[in-house]
């Protein structure tokens, strides 16, 4: 399994000076990849844009998406951006793709809240095809464009996951939860009869240090205030220790993970070091 | 702690022992709250006879409250063996450890717990509009049972909903005691009646019996009185209860009544118990999911300041427990409902699918539990492999060729072989399996996973290497990914094929290299792909139309998906060249020296197509009603096995469109049904894909419960996939009767894949090792 970090491009007044030199630090390793979330209502930077930025200071890194709320978006331009992305970063795209969890960011798009999953289906299926029209450019540098992978948890997900897509992503959660999802996708995918293994990827929070603890709970609390109750919970996931970071990573590891993407909870640019002593 | 200065008045109604446990513990934690129980029956009134706990759920009275845990613990009937008694035989598993109360004592060492407490006690106290319980307390506890009066008053918000099962049931007792929980099966004229009984302290047991409606009605309970019911009772069970008589309590025959309730909190009135939740007796769980009920409760108000947040942990905490719970309550009642489906099993399959109902104890937590009824049952199991009992189950019952050997053909009223004097057995996936005549040496197929690496229909050396490979995985059967049966048919330029004479030469050098490194047979999937064909290969997904494909063909001319190549509605012509593709493969593949044909009616190819409505629209003598949609597949599988001569040919059905108006289980039970009056020696078991927008739902054996109605309510073999990677879980499979063959996908090797394989194509990645 390899270890990823996410970009802090969901911290509240976040300057982009230091998501873009938090993007060369990563580079230095020991990360594979970078990872973003999306939302919209909220104080947070656009996921490929972010990401475009992230290309232009790393060769190295895979940039991937964790997810992109695809329904909220039109399908041929979401595709073309990630066209242009994989191409400008020479093939490094990793497409995660869901459909989201808030609805706030579907009023803010005034997307269909409700219909969401069918749309994702269908835009799943055209993202493909709109890699392969000669009439949108640019071509995607990877053959058959860019890893797709698609997150979520409910029934339909893996479905999708088997149909459309390249692997799963989780969002969270402990590594048993992990292990059973992974399971549903490798079922869904071997029922579809789909050649070799799903990629499985999975991300999780991360704010190391004493001095980032308690801005770290906060930011959980609020990003996920939206899950009511559940927010608390959430939080007390947080990885807030070096050790507590290393048994995450061994505990995905052993259920299969390929990728495993920690996301900042602060963004200060120590918190890519000590992620990075945490796990070397 | 904050919540004790707003909260001082709790209100709980229901004086059963989720409201007293509750009660009790809420008192306990917080002394200075002012507590009221109140209840509509006088103090000493009970229903019902005695409740049961397992030992874990005890382990959770003895964190709670260790002195009432003491009093419950002393009254209580501990054992741990169940019995099942069926067909003139019972059937003993140990290691099971339950405990069983009499509900009037668990009552009194509550009642007198909350008064030694302080917890206010009012009887015969009816609880029955908003003004009882609003302004009236700070947090009210719903804990007034199945009928609850609050719910009702809130219905808006808990958006309750009660179903009732289809069985009828009564709750009695008697002062027959019995040493273990007993399960009882019996045959009448009118139909199955079955028991669940268990001791509950030295004197008494709980006695439930319960039937299908019609059987009930048969049998004229639906208007008998009390008496005459119990007099019935009586004499059907009169062997069991050893001349003890049966006692009722205001016993009716009643459905069992299944409570869901979408939210459990309202402000400040809250659900618990059986006013939340129901599940069905058969797993003896109401009780105590009532007082677990009681316990999170008290810990969420200890835990969160704020009472709103609180009853929300509350909430979050059981109701998924609970759902969880009602789910194997609900596949256990359903087990029971359609009990009659598996009266064909053997005593010991028998016994170990009633164990194993829940879905939540594997083989290797039988053995744990019970080694020596593991170890029977193994040996049952081996000694009816070619005697055409058992272990071919249910589907040796119809009398038909199948499944556990040549004597299985045995004309009926022969006399049995003498008694197996196995003394070691092998697990029972690892036991042979006899196949139209063809020994399989276990259970386990091994599928080759589709490369889409053919040329033109031909397999080249690496996927002859792949299959012959397989020869080695210690499964008793190889078998291909689907093969198609003419160019047209197939799924993706790169499928491989049955249709030339090389084709034919290369499976027969697949078959000759699988012979030459074991005994396992090759058996091949013939398929057309039908409106699925002419896609691209599978290595960017499914139903991928190729930019220049072939003409497709269906039943209808309806495309698989929206903006997908439209099938041309097949004709005569269509029809019978596509049946002698089938057959000239057939006759291929017998050349070839192939062992098993494996003919594919599902997923939504040709002969999958013709039989869901979903795809079929014909209004000819092809569509329509069952009959007509299994015309064309069956003039294929007709003309088939005569091509195919004596030889084990087996049939992939779908059990389920996994869509509303597709195929679901009953009607693909009577396909199975009549696909065995046409030669199908067993039926695989699939489900979904027919069209793009099934509803799927994934997980380890998910196909497992489709595969038990199919081979049970059809008595037919069955083989059964859906992620089935332990043997452990094969074992259990064959064991209870729900499969007779496994199938298997290459995730047994999944670890190595895992070392070895990078799963990314950018190999300059990786990790940097500081």
């Amino acid at each position: 399994m390899r270890v990823g970090i996410g970009l802090p491009t969901a911290i509240s007044a976040v300057p982009g000076s230091l998501v873009v030199e938090w993007a060369r630090r990563a580079e230095e390793g020991p990360f594979s990849s970078l990872g973003v979330v999306d939302r919209i209502a909220c104080d947070s930077y656009d996921p490929l844009v972010a990401l475009a930025a992230a290309a232009a200071v790393t060769r190295r890194v895979l940039l991937c998406t964790m997810v992109v709320i695809a329904p909220l978006r039109n399908t041929v331009l979401l595709a073309r951006e990630a066209a242009s992305l994989d191409a400008l970063s020479g093939g490094r795209l990793v497409l995660g793709v869901a459909v989201g969890a808030r609805q706030v960011d579907y009023d803010a798009t005034g997307a269909d809240f409700r219909e969401r999953g069918a749309r994702l289906s269908g835009q799943l299926a055209a993202l493909r095809a709109a890699w392969e029209d000669e009439r949108i450019g640019p071509r995607p540098a990877q053959a058959g464009g860019p890893r797709l992978l698609v997150g979520g948890t409910g029934n339909d997900v893996f479905g999708r996951v088997a149909r459309y897509a390249d692997g799963y992503v989780m969002g969270g959660g402990p590594p048993r939860l992990f292990a059973r999802m992974a399971d549903k996708a490798r079922a869904a995918w071997a029922d579809h009869g789909r050649p070799g293994r799903p990629l499985l990827w999975a991300q999780a929070y991360f704010a190391l240090g004493d001095d980032a603890v308690d801005a770290g709970m906060r930011y959980m609390r609020d990003y996920y205030a939206f899950t009511g109750p559940y927010a608390e919970r959430i939080a007390a996931g947080l990885l807030t220790t070096p050790q507590a970071v290393r048994q995450f990573v061994q505990g995905y590891a052993e259920a299969g993970c390929d990728e495993l993407v920690l996301l900042p909870a602060v963004a200060h640019l120590d918190q890519v070091e000590r992620l990075a002593d945490a796990v070397a | 702690m904050p919540w004790r200065d707003r909260v001082r008045r709790v209100l709980i109604a229901g004086g059963g022992p989720a409201g007293l446990y509750c009660g009790l513990l809420l008192k306990k934690a917080n002394p200075a709250l002012d507590i009221t129980i109140v209840e509509r029956n006088p103090a000493g009134a009970t229903y019902g006879w005695g409740v049961v706990f397992s030992d874990r759920t005890l382990a959770e009275f003895r964190e709670a409250d260790y002195p009432t845990y003491r009093e419950i613990t002393d009254r209580f009937v501990v054992w741990d063996a169940i019995d099942i008694l069926y067909g003139g035989e019972r059937r003993r598993c140990g290691g099971h450890v339950i405990a069983g109360i009499a509900r009037r004592a668990l009552l009194d060492i509550l009642q007198q717990a909350c008064d030694a407490r302080g917890v206010r006690l009012r009887f015969q106290t009816e609880i029955a509009g908003p003004a009882d319980w609003e302004g009236v307390a700070d947090l009210v506890i719903a804990a007034d049972g199945v009928n609850s009066v609050i719910r009702r008053a809130y219905a808006r918000v808990f958006q309750p909903s009660l179903r009732e099962g289809k069985a009828k049931y009564i709750w009695l007792g008697t002062r027959r005691v019995l040493g273990a929980f007993t399960f009882i099966f019996r045959e009448t004229p009118f139909g199955l009646f079955q028991v669940h009984a268990y001791p509950y302290d030295g004197a008494t047991s709980t006695f439930i019996v319960e039937c299908a409606e019609e059987t009930w009605r048969r049998a004229g309970l639906d208007v008998a009185d009390e008496a005459t019911s119990l007099a019935f009772c009586e004499s059907l069970f009169a062997e069991e209860l050893g001349g003890q008589r049966l006692m009722s309590n205001n016993s009716k025959w009643i459905n069992f009544a299944t409570v869901k309730n979408n939210a459990w909190r309202h402000g400040n009135v809250v659900l618990l118990g059986d006013a939340a939740h129901t599940a069905h007796f058969s797993i003896g769980s109401g009780t105590k999911l009532a007082m677990e009920d009681a316990i999170a409760l008290t810990r969420a108000c200890e835990q969160y300041p704020d009472l709103e947040q609180a009853l929300a942990m509350y909430q979050m905490e059981r109701k998924p427990a609970v759902e969880a719970f009602q789910e194997a309550a609900r596949a256990s009642r359903t087990d029971f409902e359609n009990m009659r489906r598996y009266t064909g099993l053997p005593p010991g399959q028998f016994a170990c699918h009633l164990l194993t109902r829940s879905g939540r104890i594997s083989y290797d937590d039988l053995r744990l539990r019970d080694p020596l009824f593991v170890d029977g049952l193994d040996r049952e199991l081996a000694a009816a492999v070619g005697t055409g009992r058992a272990a071919g189950g249910a589907a040796d019952r119809s009398g038909a060729s199948d499944a556990t050997g040549p004597s299985g053909q045995r004309a009926a009223g022969e006399p049995a072989p003498p008694p197996s004097r196995l003394e070691v057995a092998p697990p029972p996936a690892f036991l042979p399996f006899v196949l139209r005549g063809l020994r399989l040496e276990n259970r386990i197929i091994r599928r080759a996973r589709p490369v889409f690496a053919a040329r033109d229909g031909l397999i080249g050396g690496e996927e002859l290497a792949r299959l012959a490979a397989l020869a080695t995985s210690g499964a008793g059967v190889v078998m291909t990914a689907p093969v198609a049966v003419s160019a047209d048919g197939r799924i993706t330029p790169g499928d491989p094929g049955m249709y030339r004479d090389d084709h034919a030469a290369a499976w027969a050098a697949v078959v000759r290299a699988v012979r030459g490194r074991s005994t396992a047979r090759i058996a091949i999937t013939l398929n057309h792909a039908g409106r699925r064909g002419a896609a691209r290969p599978r290595a960017e997904g499914l139903d991928r139309p190729l930019r220049d494909g072939w003409p497709l063909l269906g039943p209808s001319p309806l495309p698989y998906a929206p903006g997908h190549p439209v099938p041309r509605a097949m004709g005569r012509t269509d029809m019978d060249r596509a049946r002698d593709d089938f057959v000239r493969a057939a006759r291929q593949a017998h050349d070839a020296g192939v062992d098993a044909l494996h003919l594919h009616c599902g997923h939504g190819y040709l002969l999958g197509s013709f039989l869901s409505p979903l795809a079929n629209r014909r209004t000819d003598e092809y569509g329509g009603r069952l009959q007509n949609r299994m015309r064309f597949p069956l003039e294929v599988l007709d003309a088939v096995r005569a091509a195919w001569a004596d030889r084990p040919l087996t049939v992939a059905l779908n059990a389920t469109d996994w869509e509303r108006r597709g195929i679901d289980v009953e009607e693909a039970a009577e396909m199975a049904r009549v696909l065995k009056t046409h030669g199908c020696d067993a039926v695989e078991v699939l489900a979904g894909q027919t069209t793009p927008d099934s509803r799927p739902a994934y997980g380890r054996g998910f196909l497992t419960p489709y595969g038990d109605v199919i081979r049970n309510e059809a008595r037919v073999a069955t083989m059964v996939g859906g992620h089935l990677t332990r043997t452990g879980e094969m074992h259990i499979l064959i064991a209870a009767g729900r499969a007779d063959l496994c199938i298997t996908e290459p995730v047994l090797s999944e670890d190595v894949e895992r070392a070895t394989d990078p799963p990314f194509s950018l190999s300059l990645l990786r990790l940097r090792s500081h």
